[in-house]
């Protein structure tokens, strides 16, 4: 392991040591939160139990619909708009500014529009996720060298087929680099819009756990959201920097 | 020679709107050329003379405003021809793609059986000395030799007149000459039409039959300099004594021209 990689590790374990420390010492009280080490029990007997399976499921499964739609229609939606120009020019200074936009806002109108189940949960990730696609897709296309766009016409090559063939992996690390935020900004679309407009999954329950004081299932929650989340991440980092390994960058 | 020629351009123009204003440059031509069936053909001329436009108009990649590219007979307009195979300055190896995965990706396209795929790839990946590399990728080959690989991906098309836009441009003065010894052999292998664009005088002093020479823009052909080199020959020809004289008689023609393309028009 590398220095800083260790260092880094040492002040996440650090941390976890310290608020052990405080909660057990009572400086932190029971009621605010429990020791970690009890929290990681919690997280093992509530998932041997069952109790949350269904939340959970329903969690994961609307993160992963919401970020597979995201990176489909944000990497078809990158490649139309670098074939026509003005569109694209239309639409990036909005990309630029949407993310000033705290979408959560437009919550009882997505109710309204799409009633109490999950598709308006589902919408909210989407539409978080989506334009960091957009984006990072459209700067990997900008970034094909022109010579593989002219191998592709010599080769007879139409425009769909230099894209999906030529264009895109070229642009892969700048693809992987979106879907990386999107799987970030789903799990944060679909767990925010469970805490205001859901009635099931990990968000519902930590805010009901919140307001019954239930810390043995709020906790336990909010670490395996981590968990996931971080895992995710680190497979997809991975899988890039592999990636680049291979183009002989970094 | 009109029987046995294999790409004609006549009377070719080539002028474009600069982006943004609407001022027309003329970049190439008019060009009148006949290329033989068969020989190797070098064209020199210095810097912005309109020499690549010349290949990307053989190779069908832009149009002529006036004028008009035969290959084999037939017109080229926006279509990119068959037979037809295109070497870049620039590196184009897909860095995403082993070396084999590389040189095939033209034949996928192909409706030749695996094992003819496979037969080709071989057999280039061995003239091109790349076989100890074939699972490599390019970013952990030198220069000279993804160069090679982008070659070899031509190559195992087999087309009939290879195009060639400074392929060894951005390589060392030895790679070069044996790059040009590796290019004469497969010239002689293959029996391909090839056109070479190069800003090297003695490059093209020493692999072409014959060297068109360029004038500043809007490029047009000065001279044509049979070289009379045997078929069989390699970069030893550069001891040759007419080797100094072909390169002299290219640079008499090019110096006026090339301080024209440096801005010091009159200074002869």
């Amino acid at each position: 392991m590398s220095r800083p990689a260790i260092y880094r590790l040492v002040i996440i374990l650090g941390f976890v040591a310290l608020l052990e420390v405080l909660c057990l010492t009572g400086t932190i009280d029971v009621i605010t939160m429990q020791p970690p080490h009890r929290m990681i029990m919690d997280l093992f007997a509530m998932l041997s139990s069952g109790s949350l399976n269904a939340a959970i499921a329903k969690t994961l499964s609307n993160a992963a619909i919401a970020f597979v739609l995201a990176l489909v229609v944000g990497v078809m939606t990158a490649v139309v708009l670098y074939r026509f120009r003005l569109a694209r020019d239309v639409l990036d200074p909005l990309f630029a500014t949407y993310y000033a936009i705290p979408v959560f806002a437009f919550y009882p109108l997505l109710i309204i529009v799409l009633g109490l189940g999950d598709a308006p949960q589902i919408l909210l990730g989407f539409m978080l996720a989506v334009v960091a696609v957009i984006v990072n897709t459209l700067n990997g296309l900008d970034r094909v060298p022109r010579v593989l766009l002219k191998t592709a016409r010599v080769n007879h090559m139409g425009p769909v087929e230099t894209a999906a063939k030529i264009m895109l992996p070229s642009a892969a690390p700048y693809v992987l680099t979106g879907a990386k935020l999107a799987v970030a900004y789903s799990l944060i679309g679909i767990i925010g819009a469970e805490f205001i407009m859901s009635r099931g999954g990990m968000g519902y329950e930590i805010s009901f756990a919140y307001n019954n004081f239930d810390n043995a299932t709020m906790y336990p929650l909010i670490i395996l959201i981590l968990f996931v989340s971080i895992s995710v991440n680190t497979i997809l980092a991975y899988w890039e920097k592999r990636l680049m390994r291979r183009r002989g960058q970094g | 020679m009109t029987s046995a020629a294999h790409v004609t351009l006549r009377a070719a123009e080539k002028s474009f709107q600069r982006p943004g204003s609407k001022e027309i440059v003329h970049a190439m031509g008019p060009i009148d050329l006949d290329l033989r069936k068969g020989e190797f053909f070098a064209v020199v001329g210095p810097s912005g003379c309109g020499k690549s436009t010349m290949l990307e108009l053989i190779a069908g990649l832009t149009t002529a405003s006036k004028g008009g590219v035969e290959f084999e007979g037939n017109a080229i307009g926006n279509r990119i021809p068959d037979g037809v195979g295109v070497v870049f300055q620039e590196d184009a190896s897909f860095p995403w793609m082993t070396v084999r995965n590389n040189i095939e990706f033209g034949l996928r396209r192909t409706k030749l059986s695996r094992e003819e795929r496979e037969g080709r790839v071989s057999r280039a990946l061995n003239m091109m000395g790349l076989s100890a590399f074939a699972e490599s990728y390019p970013a952990q080959l030198s220069g000279g030799m993804r160069q090679r690989v982008c070659i070899a991906r031509t190559l195992v098309t087999q087309p009939r007149l290879i195009l060639l836009d400074e392929p060894f441009g951005a390589l060392d003065q030895q790679t070069r000459l044996l790059m040009g010894d590796e290019l004469l052999r497969l010239w002689r292998h293959t029996g391909a039409t090839v056109f070479l664009i190069t800003h090297a005088l003695d490059e093209a002093a020493m692999l072409a039959d014959r060297i068109g020479v360029m004038s500043a823009r809007p490029g047009r052909l000065l001279d044509i300099v049979e070289t009379g080199w045997p078929k069989d020959r390699d970069s030893r020809i550069v001891e040759d004594n007419r080797f100094g004289e072909i390169t002299a008689r290219l640079w008499r023609s090019l110096r006026t021209e090339s301080m024209k393309s440096m801005g010091k028009a009159g200074a002869a």
